[in-house]
């Protein structure tokens, strides 16, 4: 018993200075295990007499107890620091760039549409398409224009044969859905469409977005209402201004131009408004009562208004893309800012 | 139509500024296009006299003049070949400011003062090119002012007219445009019938009065054709963009400008015999003003005499009797011809003058006496000569007919909006020259000679909008009943479609629907494509049939600009000839090139190939809900790797084609670099289906790995459908996990390792059941394949 206080401080000095789970599993052996010292001493009170055992056990316990806590301590500690190193090792640098973060988008066009269809599907508009070849019929006799009529010069038109060409506009997909359905009708027809020109503002093909609307009851102003409604949430501008210019298109009467006011200089006049202050966006009117003729809508109890706009522009307008032709280059540049 | 902004004011001078007159206009529906001014801006110029003209000692080009400037005289030194004694021209004194900030001071040329310079029109910002001084009239008051003596402040104004508005063509018309919407009256020149001092008249025969249903015509003998005509008349005209000519071609000219009325002039002399207006008979031709012949058609009307024709009507007149300074007498035409007849026509030629442009619009059936008459004053005037009575042939049914128009006060409420008071629908309407007369419901309208345009309610409800003022009208909302339409939920939409697209790392593209023959030939030789009659180009003569040259192309296009990756999709129509019928086919479109990853610090440097295609077609297909039903067959198509190349299915029926770009083809395209491609139909992309909910098993799944030594030409999909049949119904999942060729197995051979999944929906698999399916397969294999189980 007389040895139990130097053990302990032995033991005591021996798991502060371990250095791994095994030295530290290898002192509770030592010590606290079945042939261990301190199990020893307590495997000796049997030497001792009656009255000497209680304390001298009560002694050794203490010790036992105490050593059993340092060893737990120390191994926690030794754990932890393993830990730590481990993650020290293991830290990364968080910055580098991640693994395949491709990702690719669509073409502006086809943003433009899609944002034009959703402001008119909103309202009840149902998105139609068409052929591209197209009959004259179709692209010109059934929206009141006649061959040889001066407003198919107005249309540069590319002939496949001569009663086929490839659409001017995207007119004829109403046409096609004045034919099939009963009014009341709203659709709006977006895709390609071909004029035989080319230059710097104008692409042989290019997209437009029409809107036609047939109803019992349907004036200029609705349409007025609708294309203001529409410009400003294209442009995400409450306060833009926009005006309506009397103008001419064979298969609506009255028709209207439709001016912005510039969106590049707020109207101040600059080089993308040809210093008027205006751009002009699209072409609407009341659908032209020989229009109806053709496809038998009774004019007497409908009245209706179509309007008609180059995605190109009002993409180019909304992006401040500068050069037309970027849109079919497909650059990936160019492509990929739209991202 | 470009006019002069003072002729306008001449007519109808409303008080607003130039701006706000084009303002004006453009609202009205005749856009303006552009307002210059008609000369440069410059001050100090006036009208000078060169009172004589020296050598310079000392330079062979220059002259030095003496010029008297109404004041003085002063010294100038001049280098234009015109410069001569008696001479008006303009002269910019010491202190004059001429365009261009161009400050004119006291100089030296050559050692000898001049006091300032002697201008070409050029200099004063009147034309863009000159050939001297510019020559004023010798009754020019020397001292004046230039800009006064010319008038030159003042505006062209170009307007952009819409087909429908023939008659604004002439400043007639616009003044009353004018006139109508500032409520003021229009001061028309007074215009009266010219006496006739000689009796001497043309026969007129109509014998196609169809088309031309009246025609004008009288005699004017012994004019001088060597007198040019007024400044005043030159000024207007080059304001209006129309070169001076000669004095009849002049005053022609001004009454086209003016009334909008064409006319012409034959020299009487080269006439043999009475007019004819007739149509081209079989194998005649006629050599036209601007010097070229042309063969007639039979379908174009001519006006001749009795030995053949003599102009085009209403295009051009003819070079042997058009008026030339030795003219003497001359025969003024004044005609109608009918809008509808005349359309196309020049164009057939190659044509297109002021006057086709004109009558295929509509010329005012009405116009043609006056014309004539204020022709005649005006040529009077200038060249003299002794007038015959005015001939007019007309054939009255064959004028334009003008029904009266019925407006009503519904047809304004319910197309304008807004109810307008009756007062001010007169007001415009009369104003216009629709004179309304009351009925009932709203008003009968006469429609004029003049409007072309008016025939229905709805262009009389325009012409009330546009006086009225466009931005004037109400703006309301529309009002609809509101329906939840259909929306399939077996069919995706485009869009789904593209944002996969999108998400996987493409870029969308758009080529043009018209290519190059030669690259549509690469791909679909056997295949006739739709050709334009009229492209723009070679290279967009033919519509595509496939939507791979153009993406190829556009591929091409960034490869070539170093980007070392590229992934691109585009959907469209493609064209193709089936049986004689065209058939547009919703298309969608791949194209991968380059790196497979980003090129980072992560990628492995590896380049695509075509299991990544495949993969990428087979997760968008997978996303559309059924690829469990699809299939890819080693197939051919032209462009494409013949080893490389996989028909598409969908349920067994072919959707589309995947492969390596040809080595030829990537030849002929420009491409470098290994390129894969798909085309699919876009309706079988976006067909999808209402998942139906399978009972999930609560039993465990048991996993068997079969590796197999086949030939090289197994293909694994035939060998796996044979292990799904073989293996029977507790199969649920197959996976290919490995392919070996090489060290260890015969060169001809090799390895496929498959991983197979059992499980039952009601109870767990015991060893036997899944033992006994193995053995199955592995019979299958080796009695189909000659496989043998790999050790």
């Amino acid at each position: 018993m007389e040895n139990l206080a130097p053990l302990a401080e032995e033991a005591k000095a021996k798991i502060a200075a371990a250095e791994d789970g095994q030295t530290l599993e290898q002192l509770r052996v030592d010590y606290l295990g079945k042939k261990g010292q301190i199990t020893g001493l307590l495997k000796g009170l049997g030497k001792l007499s009656a009255e000497e055992r209680p304390e001298a056990g009560a002694k050794i316990n203490v010790v036992k107890q105490e050593l059993q806590a340092l060893i737990g301590e120390r191994k926690a500690a030794l754990e932890s620091a393993a830990l730590n190193a481990q993650l020290a090792a293991e830290t990364l640098d968080v910055t580098l760039p991640g693994r395949n973060a491709s990702v690719g988008g669509l073409h502006p066009i086809t943003r433009t549409i899609e944002r034009m269809e959703d402001f008119f599907a909103a309202i009840g508009f149902e998105v139609v398409e068409g052929p591209e070849v197209e009959d004259d019929y179709h692209n010109f006799e059934a929206l009141n224009i006649p061959a040889h009529h001066p407003a198919r010069a107005m249309h540069d038109t590319f002939y496949v044969d001569d009663s086929t060409v490839l659409r001017t506009h995207t007119s004829p997909v109403q046409v096609r859905v004045m034919e099939s359905q009963e009014p009341p009708l709203r659709v709006i027809c977006p895709g390609r469409v071909y004029r035989c020109d080319s230059d710097l503002t104008h692409s042989p093909m290019f997209h437009q977005v029409e809107g036609l609307l047939i109803d019992e009851q349907s004036s200029l102003g609705d349409l007025k209402g609708l294309i203001e409604d529409f410009l400003h949430a294209f442009f995400e501008r409450d306060d833009l201004s926009v005006r309506f210019r009397p103008s001419f298109f064979p298969f609506t009467e009255p028709s209207a131009e439709v001016d912005i006011q510039c969106v590049k200089c707020s109207g101040e006049g600059c080089r993308v408004c040809s210093h008027t202050g205006w751009l002009e966006v699209m072409g609407c009117g009341m659908v032209n009562p020989r229009v109806f003729e053709y496809s038998n809508i009774d004019t007497n109890k409908y009245t209706g208004f179509a309007f008609g706009m180059g995605v190109e522009r009002l993409a180019m307008l909304r992006y401040g893309i500068n050069d037309l032709r970027l849109n079919f280059d497909n650059d990936l540049r160019f492509l990929e800012q739209f991202v | 139509m470009i006019i002069s902004e003072q002729w306008l004011r001449e007519w109808v001078n409303p008080k607003l500024n130039t701006a706000d007159l084009a303002h004006q206009i453009t609202m009205a529906g005749l856009e303006v296009d552009a307002v210059e001014p008609v000369a440069g801006e410059f001050s100090g110029v006036i009208v000078a006299e060169i009172v004589s003209a020296e050598q310079h000692p000392d330079a062979d080009k220059l002259r030095v003049c003496q010029v008297n400037t109404g004041a003085e005289t002063v010294q100038i030194v001049c280098g234009a070949p015109n410069a001569r004694v008696g001479l008006k021209a303009p002269l910019a004194v010491v202190g004059a400011v001429l365009p261009g900030n161009f400050k004119i001071k006291k100089a030296k040329l050559r050692g000898v003062e001049s006091q300032g310079m002697l201008c070409a029109e050029e200099e004063l910002g009147l034309s863009d090119a000159s050939d001297g001084l510019m020559e004023l009239p010798t009754d020019a008051a020397v001292g004046t002012d230039i800009r006064d003596y010319l008038m030159l402040d003042d505006n062209t104004i170009e307007i952009g007219l819409t087909p429908n508005r023939a008659d604004c063509m002439g400043i007639a018309g616009i003044a009353r445009e004018v006139g109508v919407l500032n409520s003021l009256s229009v001061c028309e020149p007074a215009v009266e019938a010219v006496t006739q001092t000689i009796d001497d008249a043309v026969t007129i025969e109509l014998q196609a009065p169809a088309r031309c249903p009246r025609y004008l015509g009288r005699i004017i003998r012994g004019v001088d054709v060597s007198q040019p005509s007024p400044l005043w008349m030159q000024e207007k005209l080059r304001r209006c963009g129309v070169r001076s000519i000669d004095a009849v071609v002049d005053v022609t000219n001004y009454v086209l400008l003016e009334l909008g009325q064409p006319m012409h002039a034959f020299d009487f002399a080269k006439l043999s015999g009475g007019i004819v207006v007739r149509e081209a008979a079989g194998g005649e031709s006629l050599t036209l003003l601007d010097g070229q012949t042309v063969e007639l058609t039979g379908d174009t009307l001519v006006i001749a005499d009795q030995s053949g024709p003599l102009a085009m009507a209403g295009i051009m007149g003819g070079e042997p009797s058009s008026v030339t300074g030795n003219t003497q007498d001359i025969l003024l035409e004044a005609a109608f011809f009918t809008p509808e007849l005349m359309a196309g026509k020049a164009r057939g030629y190659g044509l297109h003058t002021d006057s086709s442009h004109r009558y295929e619009r509509g010329v005012d059936f009405e116009l043609q006496r006056k014309a004539i008459e204020r022709a005649t004053s005006l040529l009077l005037d200038i060249v003299g000569g002794q007038p015959g009575p005015v001939v007019e042939a007309v054939e009255p049914n064959d004028l334009p007919e003008r029904k009266p128009v019925t407006l009503t006060r519904k047809g304004i409420r319910r197309v304008l909006g807004f109810a307008m008071e009756d007062a001010q629908v007169t007001r415009i309407l009369d104003a216009l020259g629709l004179t309304t007369s009351p009925t009932d419901e709203g008003w009968v309208c006469s429609v004029p000679s003049w409007r072309f345009d008016v025939s229905i309610e709805a262009d009389l409800l325009e012409e009330l909008a546009r006086i009225y003022g466009y931005d004037n009208l109400p703006v309301t909302r529309i009002k609809a009943d509101l329906a939840i339409p259909q929306r399939s939920e077996s069919r995706l939409s485009v869009r789904r479609v593209r944002r996969h697209l999108a998400a996987a790392g493409y870029q969308e593209a758009v080529t043009y629907s018209f290519i190059d023959p030669k690259q549509q030939q690469v791909f679909d030789p056997d295949q006739q494509p739709v050709a334009l009659k009229n492209p723009l180009s070679a290279d967009m003569a033919v519509m595509r049939t496939s939507l791979l040259p153009g993406l190829v192309s556009a591929l091409v296009y960034n490869t070539k600009r170093q980007q070392p990756r590229v992934r691109l999709f585009e959907t469209g129509l493609r064209f193709e000839t089936a049986g004689g019928e065209l058939v547009q086919t919703p298309t969608l479109a791949l194209a991968i090139t380059g790196s497979r990853g980003l090129e980072s610090w992560a990628d492995d440097r590896s380049v695509v190939d075509f299991f990544d295609l495949k993969g990428d077609v087979e997760a968008l297909l997978a996303g559309a809900g059924a690829a469990g039903n699809l299939q890819f067959k080693a197939a051919e198509r032209d462009g494409l790797h013949p080893g490389q190349t996989a028909a598409v299915l969908r349920d067994g029926e072919q959707i589309g084609v995947i492969g390596a770009l040809h080595p030829g083809a990537a030849k002929s395209l420009g491409v470098s670099g290994d390129v894969f491609v798909a085309e699919l139909d876009l309706a079988a992309v976006t067909k999808a289906f209402v998942p139906a909910f399978a009972e999930l098993s609560r039993f465990p799944e048991v996993k068997r790995d079969l590796a197999v030594i086949v030939d090289r030409t197994v293909a694994s999909d035939d060998l796996m459908q044979n292990v799904r049949s073989a293996a029977g119904t507790y199969l649920t999942d197959l996976t290919l996990f490995d392919v070996y060729e090489g060290k260890g197995i015969d060169p001809k051979r090799k390895s496929l390792a498959l991983s197979l999944t059992f499980r039952e929906q009601s109870r767990t698999l015991n060893d036997e059941e899944v033992n006994q399916s193995v053995q199955q397969v592995i019979d299958s294999l080796e009695k189909n394949y000659k496989a043998e189980l790999r050790g």
